[in-house]
């Protein structure tokens, strides 16, 4: 099998090669080493839409906004302005994009912005969701492809930091977590503590 | 602490290609760190199945609580006309890679297809470092011969090659299918950067002795000899490298920067020493005198490295005078005062010379820093794009205030290109203006691109944010990130134009290659070089009661 080291250093070469300066060739090189990582197929898409632009590059995006309308978006140069702006789009909430070539190369972008903002970032287009999950993995809901040569729509929605479960499902867990704790006897709570019996000094 | 507050020396001296082209092995090496570290590991020879004529398989290992790290060899006949130390190349005397763990036959078979073919051929995620070498023919065949007869190899033949084979290259990090550093990299034995390409070249040293020895005995059982221990100590592995070497350098800028801030932390705090004492001056002087035994052996035909070696000797003779007449340990900051003495009166060559003999005598400087010599280079790679253009220009004007001044416009400042050959998918560098493939250039003119970044930053709204500046110039991205690198770590760049019409790309080499504690440097041209590894180092069965200062034991 190819190495990850290899992965990102042919997909940056190749990258170069399809028209892609050498400093965002080294985002698609960390970005396919992510995407496989992640045990996402960022080879074979990122080869399929080189092939695409080769003869044909894509147009920069300009600037990102809550709704970014464009005949055809490109993965690398929406992916790479998206962390680069990250900070600021995040006071959007929610961010669309439409057309976009091979979306799943998106991805590796937007679960690096996710460590950044310290949030977890939902991506949903056609009918498949990705939760971008700190940049430690992205998780997948839906995926029946390998490939998507378009999505019609993206939409980027930064997720508030709050828990996975209720009041009452946190309470019962430390109830349970009390009985590792000693009960103390008036001897303990004097001579077990570190600190002072006062503080007024 | 010192009262003197001894500062760090700046980037912009230390970083000049000159400077790091004049950088010596040290007790920072990565030869001397391996050896600390594994020394007592046990080690053994697991297989050692050659024909008469030496070619077949062998596995030595080094083992400790249950973890296994196994050279895996292989040996094979080659015809003299195939025989090249270029790294063009297709087949080799023999083949190595370092397997983790103990490999299982079926391993050693599916490893005996791949090997031996190199970069044609596939390791898995189970290796973690792959090379191959060439004979010395004339040492090999000189050693294999007097063993047979029963007598010792002619010690001054061996002291002039050095060694018995010569590597043409160690792979390591995910390289034709090696592991990914990732997957290692938590190992504390292994902290050290190049720690298992390290290992690799020792294990093949002490093969290269039992492969002699074996053909002299299969050759006459009756009369053979062992080669003596001391003829072998005093042989090391050679090594032929050329400019692949070059770009990894400037492709990896945080670890640049941690190899050298390590070694001038170590000055740094070896100078603040207010009390010097006896013991630890007489280690230095000890060090220093027997280490001249390595100089005037040191043999080279090329003309700038015999200058260099000239100046190193001239001005040792003149650091000797000094060192007698006017150090004593009653002077505070010793040590301080012999830097700034050598500081105006030797050449660089020696001036870094005698920085990497000051380390000999402090362990205690030393080993916290050893570990600190690698980097998680991804943590660093995002551009913090929320910053203002006028911040990058700060750190621009304050950490390249040499590079900014060169004129790019004299065909002069960038007369080479540095590019990856087809054929080989090495690094080569090739004049501009007289070769074709320029417009391949790979982006290693860093000093050329970050002045384009000055000149396009200059012209820029000083508030915009990066993001926005990246927007309209992602030409310039790969120095944006660069930028950024060097204003967290100041030694993390080459001071130096990369594609300028007298670079000499060896110095580039020379300093790896002198973190890694390689001596005896010998250009064959000003793009590629030979070295010796291993000089001197402890036979595999004398590792446990090895002391560190082997280095400098050659000949003594």
């Amino acid at each position: 099998m190819q190495s990850l080291s290899e992965i990102d250093t042919t997909s940056k070469r190749a990258s170069k090669a399809a028209g892609f300066s050498w400093g965002i060739a080294e985002e698609i090189g960390k970005a396919i080493r992510s995407l496989e990582l992640f045990g996402l197929p960022g080879v074979i898409n990122l080869n399929l839409y080189l092939k695409k632009i080769k003869k044909n590059h894509p147009k920069k995006i300009n600037k990102i906004g809550k709704e970014n309308k464009n005949k055809e978006t490109c993965p690398i140069y929406c992916g790479v302005a998206f962390l680069d702006q990250c900070k600021q789009l995040e006071t959007l909430e929610i961010i669309k994009f439409y057309n976009v070539n091979y979306p799943l190369l998106i991805l590796p972008f937007i679960s690096k912005a996710s460590e950044i903002l310290g949030k977890k970032i939902l991506i949903q287009f056609n009918n498949t969701s990705f939760l971008a999950n700190f940049n430690k993995s992205i998780l997948s809901k839906n995926i029946d492809k390998q490939i998507s040569p378009l999505a019609n729509e993206i939409n980027i929605e930064f997720l508030e930091n709050k828990n996975s479960f209720s009041v009452q499902d946190w309470k019962e867990l430390y109830k349970l977590s009390e009985e590792t704790f000693v009960e103390e006897s008036e001897s303990l709570k004097l001579k077990g503590a570190g600190a002072g019996l006062t503080d007024n000094d | 602490m010192s009262e003197l507050n001894i500062k760090f020396r700046d980037p912009s001296e230390v970083m000049k290609l000159s400077r790091l082209g004049s950088f010596h092995q040290s007790k920072l090496s990565f030869l001397r760190s391996f050896i600390r570290e594994f020394k007592d590991w046990d080690y053994k020879r697991n297989l050692f199945d050659l024909d008469k004529n030496g070619y077949g398989t062998a596995v030595y290992s080094f083992s400790k609580n249950k973890r296994n790290y196994s050279l895996v060899c292989f040996a094979q006949h080659i015809d003299s006309n195939e025989r090249s130390d270029r790294v063009i190349a297709t087949k080799w005397d023999a083949a190595f890679v370092l397997h983790d763990g103990i490999p299982s036959k079926e391993d050693i078979n599916r490893l005996k297809e791949n090997v031996p073919k190199q970069e044609v051929g596939r390791a898995s995620y189970k290796e973690l470092t792959l090379s191959r070498a060439n004979k010395s023919v004339r040492a090999f065949d000189h050693v294999v011969n007097s063993l047979s007869l029963g007598k010792q190899p002619d010690k001054d033949l061996l002291n002039k090659v050095g060694y018995l084979y010569r590597t043409t290259a160690v792979y390591g990090s995910g390289k034709f299918g090696l592991a990914d550093r990732f997957r290692i990299k938590d190992r504390k034995e292994i902290y050290g950067p190049f720690r298992l390409e390290m290992m690799l070249v020792y294990l093949v040293r002490q093969f290269t002795f039992d492969q002699v020895n074996h053909i002299a005995k299969s050759r006459n059982p009756s009369k053979a000899v062992q080669l003596d221990v001391k003829i072998a100590r005093n042989l090391g592995i050679g090594n032929s490298t050329g400019l692949g070497m070059a770009p990894f350098i400037v492709n990896h800028p945080t670890l640049l920067h941690k190899w050298i801030y390590c070694r001038e932390k170590a000055l740094k705090e070896i100078r603040s020493i207010e009390e010097v004492n006896a013991s630890d001056l007489n280690i230095f002087k000890d060090c220093l005198a027997k280490s001249k035994t390595s100089i005037n052996s040191w043999l080279t035909d090329s003309k700038y490295q015999k200058n260099k070696i000239n100046s190193l000797k001239s001005d040792l003779i003149k650091f000797d005078q000094y060192l007698e007449k006017e150090c004593s340990i009653k002077i505070k900051y010793l040590w301080n005062e012999i830097y700034i003495w050598s500081s105006k009166n030797l050449e660089e060559e020696c001036l870094e010379y005698i920085v990497s003999m000051m380390m000999e005598p402090y362990d205690d400087i030393i080993d916290p820093l050893i570990n600190n010599m690698s980097s998680e280079e991804d943590e660093y790679f995002t551009i913090p794009a929320h910053k203002k253009v006028s911040d990058l220009k700060t750190i621009l004007e304050s950490n390249y205030k040499s590079i900014i001044k060169i004129d790019f416009k004299e065909k002069n400042s960038t007369a080479n290109f540095w590019f990856i050959s087809k054929n080989k998918e090495e690094p080569r560098v090739a004049n501009r203006y007289e070769e074709h493939g320029a417009e391949l250039e790979q982006p290693l003119a860093i000093a050329r691109d970050i002045k384009k970044l000055y000149e396009k930053i200059a012209q820029a709204k000083q508030s915009s944010t990066i993001a926005e500046f990246l927007l309209y110039n992602d030409d310039v991205r790969h120095v944006v990130r660069r930028a950024f690198i060097i204003d967290k770590f100041p030694y993390s760049e080459i001071q130096d134009n990369t594609i300028g019409a007298s670079l000499v790309p060896i110095d580039m080499l020379r300093l790896k290659l002198s973190f890694f504690g390689a001596v005896k440097f010998d250009p064959r041209s000003d793009k590629w070089l030979r070295i010796n590894m291993y000089q001197g180092a402890p036979l595999s069965n004398e590792l446990k009661n090895s002391n560190d200062t082997w280095v400098y034991n050659v000949f003594n």
